[in-house]
């Protein structure tokens, strides 16, 4: 899981982003040759010996003062509003519908499973491509902001409100979202996978994800689970088919099948949980889960050896 | 320039008001058109699709704000040209400042009228309360 994912809104991979890295690109240009002319304008300005034409410098100042900017703004506003209608339009109906939450410092994912039963996750979106996919956001604390660069543009998460997001994956890969809106301590650590497979993999994904947690087999996944309600994990994690049933914390009930630990952060590798379940801080700083680090030994391998079965 | 030239000033003194009017309209053009398609969009919410009601509402105050912005630019450019004098209107003068307040309005004026048509092109392009 060494594999470095895009967050480069100018290596579009989905509609909306196709669209805005065109327009990035017709303003950058722009801006190239606007720069040029007028960097020339003052070279031959000083250069010149002579005195200036009067009357062809007015022409200049009111010409490429006023008149030029005004029509170069026309045209890049019409060409920007010109794309909003497509890229504002939401899903057609019966589209894929994902809602996401966000919360300090992490992500909230739920699905629609297909008779209507939410299918909980965190910190990872899967995404079939080719399709149109709807997302509903919003926040349980304060404004965050939900952007996949490759994918499209971002839009806020405001609390008490929901705001929504059309995305189209044009290409299959894996992905980073970000939050970018400021929201407090671990902002900068607060991201996302998102990985774009084509329709039969999602599916597959989804129905595995729909389920309740496997039942331990080993005996030191087994001790592991007993860990874990001991140790009140339960009261912030929840996972599914079991007593826990928290909602502070993300949803842990497929945790082994996620690629990052602690929204994105760190490879979700059997050294990394440990670290982040001892040294919580030391890895998130303000991370709003204490850290074990009295966890005798024995307890802390049984615990990562049911979280890593849960796959 | 001269006293002589202040025959072309009209008896009542300039007021600086004038200058205002230009922006003015632009700006309760700006205000009446956000909050028509705020108001009709959280009433008949965005299940609605076109806000076609919107964009007729939108047009007609556009008609009535550019009007009103090119009669006073229109005004104030007879002022900027009263008498025979040129720019920049900078002479102590009863007609001078009458040029000037009519030069810098015409300028607004001008400035009012972009404004005022980039708001407007917003609906040209966007139809619906999405
Ligand atoms: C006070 C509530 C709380 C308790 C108790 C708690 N956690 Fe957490 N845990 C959280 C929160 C909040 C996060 C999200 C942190 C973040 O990424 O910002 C989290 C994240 C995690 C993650 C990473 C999940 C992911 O998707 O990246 C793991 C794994 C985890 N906790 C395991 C545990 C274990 C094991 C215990 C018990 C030993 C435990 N937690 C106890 C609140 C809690
Ligand atoms: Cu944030």
């Amino acid at each position: 899981m060494n594999s470095f994912p895009t967050q480069s809104a100018l290596d579009p991979a989905g509609q909306g982003a196709e669209s805005i890295a065109q327009l990035f690109y017709w303003m950058s240009g722009g801006a190239a040759l606007i720069w040029c002319l007028v960097i020339g304008l003052a070279v031959y300005a000083i250069r010149r010996p002579q005195a200036h034409h009067y009357r062809l410098t007015r022409l200049l100042v009111i010409g490429g003062g006023a008149v030029v900017p005004t029509v170069v703004l026309t045209c890049l506003l019409s060409y920007g509003l010109s794309m909003m209608p497509e890229l504002q339009r939401p899903a057609p109906e019966g589209s894929l519908t994902v809602h996401v939450h966000g919360v300090r410092w992490w992500w909230r994912v739920e699905y629609l499973g297909p008779s209507g039963q939410p299918i909980a996750t965190a910190n990872e979106i899967r995404l079939p491509v080719d399709q149109p996919i709807e997302f509903k956001l919003f926040s349980e604390d304060v404004i965050h902001s939900f952007w996949i660069p490759s994918l499209g543009g971002k839009v806020d998460m405001i609390p008490g409100r929901t705001t929504r997001l059309k995305l189209h994956p044009t290409r299959v890969g894996q992905f980073r979202g970000v939050c970018a809106e400021y929201c407090g301590g671990a902002h900068a650590q607060m991201n996302f996978d998102v990985v774009v497979s084509d329709a039969a993999t999602f599916e597959r994904w989804l129905a595995d994800q729909s389920a309740p947690a496997s039942e331990p087999e080993t005996d030191l996944a087994v001790a592991g689970k007993a860990v874990f309600s001991q140790r009140g994990c339960g009261a912030c994690h929840a996972i599914r088919g079991t007593a826990a049933d928290g909602l502070v914390g993300p949803d842990l009930t497929h945790l082994g099948s996620r690629l990052r630990l602690g929204a994105s952060l760190l490879d979700n590798t059997r050294q990394n949980l440990r670290r982040w379940i001892t040294q919580t801080h030391q890895v998130k700083p303000k991370v709003e889960m204490p850290a074990f680090e009295a966890l005798p030994e024995d307890e802390l391998t049984a615990l990562v050896a049911y979280l890593e079965q849960l796959k | 320039m001269t006293d002589a030239d202040d025959e072309f000033v009209p008896e009542k003194p300039d007021r600086l008001w004038s200058l205002t009017f230009p922006p003015l309209v632009w700006a309760v053009h700006f205000l009446a058109s956000y909050l028509t398609a705020a108001i009709w969009c959280a009433k008949a919410g965005p299940q609605a699709g076109d806000a076609d009601p919107v964009r007729v509402a939108i047009a007609a105050y556009t008609v009535v704000a550019l009007t009103l912005i090119a009669v006073f630019g229109w005004i104030a450019f007879r002022k900027h040209r009263t008498g025979e004098a040129t720019l920049p209107h900078d002479f102590d003068s009863r007609a001078d400042q009458h040029r000037f307040l009519g030069f810098a309005t015409t300028l607004l004026a001008i400035l009012s009228f972009v404004a005022t048509v980039f708001t407007a092109l917003v609906v040209v392009f966007v139809g619906s309360c999405h």
